[in-house]
């Protein structure tokens, strides 16, 4: 157990490195500087900006720079944001991010442990035909067409939610992180739905329900009590990758709804080369997908003796 | 007449022919509707990407500027002014849009003269002349009075481009990587996994944003760099199986008539896994081509006049209160590309892999 949280916090360092290392020589080796757009600053200015953020060094000492000040967990001042290091624009923008995340999240387990149980549980009958269905739709319409029609139908026609922005909206009923959470949250519920029928499906035909049915135990237990801590082993070790999905796909609702959480601030980061806050985001992302798959690792040996050995 | 010999021959003389894996998996995919009908369905997608632009009558990029925006179907007008200097000028309008050329006429008036052109009659007022053409515009126009159907088609065509190439390149990776890792064994296998298990902790999407915005928005790179990231999972199931496969007899008799290596490798053992191999790239695309759609929808993806459903569902999104159409139409033929793919994809691993079939 212990043998597996430190190999996996090791983990985190190669992780962590190969992308430090891949995003700053990628974007070192790019056309145009953080101050060559918009405003063209007189060649004394653009000095004087390159000596304050150490760009005029030469590039191996601003990787190494840049290395130790990653090791204090320091990720420098932002460009585009004069007034904010980049730790403050990761903290400002990250608990938005997070709320619609974590929501999102929950929507997903919810909605998609309960179809596809219902469907396994129902196999080859309408009751599985039919969430299934839903479930294919659901990965087949991807988020970016799901979130203009839910706020068609549920911002604009009922007004439900507001469909655009974060601060300030209090006028209608439901807060501004509903929206992006549901659309994010049916997307996923759709892979949690196939992947639980799946692994229900297994433990539901094998020896060890029969002889509970064999004994008299009701169906509702047999499945809220013996099938389920089986059954849901594949939609835990999905839980890492889904996390990882979670937050690419907070660019696209994000993109949506106008909200200024991480996944905007990065897509403006990289398209205002403001490189502090590209490294910032990009390691920030790094760690939080190492440590969740850590998480749903851990998980996956509570519940699965098996995999102890 | 082969045929007439067969029939006659003795039943005692005939030959049992076994099935091969693949004529037994195609027997088992044609009994699944689905699948059947994802494959006709992609088939026929195919088709009309590659084809159907040749036969729409209008150029992808070609602009139309007082057309735009106009719905499916819609009647094309046909205006021509003559001026003072006896010059023509003509340009084409939406019968949707007609109202407002009478701007100056009260409403009743208004009405009375679409009405007459929508039923097909001329109408002439002044010097300017209306007529209703015969040509439409089947799925309407877009903001800037582009064709639509054909920038589907286009788009059709880069998307599924991108999904086919970026598949194969991870294809070729992963094989080759995960054979190599299963094959040869001991502590390359252990190095070449725990790079893989290091790969896959990282944020994929990110990395491919970063490669496009850095490198600009290029056609190749975005094959390249899509298959690049896809090929792990494809690399982990040829591993696993190769390596339960070289213990078998077949391989020692291999060795034991001297074959090298990688004839071993790639001529014996690679065939073996080519079903999950199959099975596998064909749900792969449809992960590579949603990919593709985000980037896209980021504006991150081909570059202007070019078109990918991406870029077409990221146009009408935006546009989704005026003209609906701009969204609907690229977002079916986009999910129902997904769904088909995504159902031949679940029909070829029951067929191929009877082991992992649901019932």
């Amino acid at each position: 157990m212990i043998k597996i949280i430190v190999g996996r916090l090791l983990q985190l360092i190669p992780v962590l490195w190969i992308l430090l290392t891949l995003t700053f020589f990628l974007s070192k080796e790019t056309p145009g500087g953080p101050f060559s757009q918009e405003r063209q600053a007189s060649p004394e200015v653009i000095q004087k900006l390159n000596a304050y953020y150490g760009l005029d060094k030469p590039l191996w000492q601003q990787y190494v720079g840049y290395l130790q000040k990653i090791v204090r967990l320091d990720f420098g001042p932002s460009y585009s944001y004069p007034t904010e290091s980049v730790n403050e624009v990761i903290l400002r923008a990250f608990p938005i991010s997070l709320q619609i995340g974590t929501l999102a999240f929950v929507l997903a387990l919810a909605i998609g442990v309960t179809a596809g149980t219902i469907a396994a549980v129902n196999q080859n009958t309408v009751w599985d035909y039919l969430p299934m269905a839903l479930a294919m739709a659901g990965i087949c319409v991807p988020t970016f067409v799901m979130g203009p029609i839910l706020a068609l139908v549920f911002g604009l026609k009922l007004n439900l939610a507001p469909v655009s922005g974060w601060y300030g909206l209090d006028y209608t009923p439901l807060p501004p992180m509903v929206m992006p959470a549901i659309t994010l949250g049916l997307f996923y519920s759709a892979y949690v739905a196939r992947l639980t029928r799946g692994g229900m499906l297994d433990v539901l035909n094998q020896d060890f329900i029969r002889t509970a049915k064999a004994k008299g135990v009701p169906g509702h237990q047999i499945v809220l009590k013996h099938a389920v801590r089986g059954g849901l082993l594949p939609v835990v070790s999905f839980l890492g990758p889904a996390f990882a999905g979670l937050i690419t796909g907070s660019f696209v609702v994000e993109k949506v709804f106008n909200v200024p959480g991480l996944g905007q601030e990065f897509i403006k980061s990289v398209f205002n080369r403001d490189y502090p806050l590209i490294f910032g985001t990009v390691v920030f992302y790094g760690a939080l997908i190492v440590l969740f798959n850590l998480v749903s690792d851990l998980l996956q040996l509570g519940m699965d003796p098996r995999t102890r050995r | 007449m082969s045929t007439a010999l067969t029939t006659t021959a003795a039943p005692e003389t005939e030959i049992i022919h076994g099935f091969s894996l693949w004529s037994d998996a195609w027997f088992r995919l044609k009994k699944n509707k689905l699948a059947l009908f994802g494959l006709g369905f992609f088939l026929f997608m195919i088709c009309i990407c590659v084809l159907g632009p040749f036969v729409t009558g209008y150029r992808y990029e070609d602009t139309d500027l007082p057309l735009k925006a106009s719905p499916p179907l819609d009647k094309i007008i046909s205006r021509v002014e003559t001026l003072k200097n006896g010059e023509v000028k003509q340009k084409n309008l939406a019968l949707s849009n007609i109202e407002d050329e009478f701007l100056e006429l009260p409403r009743p008036e208004r009405k009375a003269i679409a009405a007459k052109l929508a039923n097909g009659e001329q109408y002439t007022t002044g010097n300017i002349h209306y007529e209703p053409s015969n040509r439409r515009h089947f799925f309407g126009t877009d903001a800037l009075g582009r064709d639509l159907l054909t920038r589907v088609l286009i788009g059709g065509r880069i998307s599924l481009a991108v999904g086919f190439a970026a598949t194969l390149v991870s294809v070729l990776i992963g094989v080759t990587w995960g054979a190599a890792a299963g094959f040869v064994g001991g502590k390359l296998d252990d190095v070449m996994m725990r790079i893989v298990d290091i790969l896959y902790a990282l944020p994929f999407t990110v990395i491919v944003i970063l490669l496009m915005v850095m490198f600009g928005r290029n056609f190749i790179l975005l094959f390249v760099a899509i298959g690049a990231v896809e090929w792990l999972t494809m690399a982990r199931i040829v591993r696993g199986q190769i390596i339960s496969l070289k213990h078998q007899e077949f391989v020692d008799a291999a060795v034991s008539l001297g074959l090298s290596g990688p004839r071993i490798l790639f001529r014996h053992l690679v065939p073996n896994v080519a079903s999950s191999i199959i099975v596998y790239a064909t749900l792969t695309v449809p992960n590579v081509m949603l990919l593709e759609a985000v980037l896209s929808f980021l504006g991150l993806g081909v570059p202007p006049p070019l078109s990918s459903w991406g870029v077409l569902i990221n146009e009408g999104a935006s546009a989704i209160q005026t003209s609906p159409w701009l969204l609907w139409i690229p977002a079916s033929f986009f999910s129902l590309t997904l769904f088909s793919l995504n159902f031949l994809g679940d029909g070829l691993r029951d067929a191929l892999d009877p082991k992992s079939a649901k019932d």
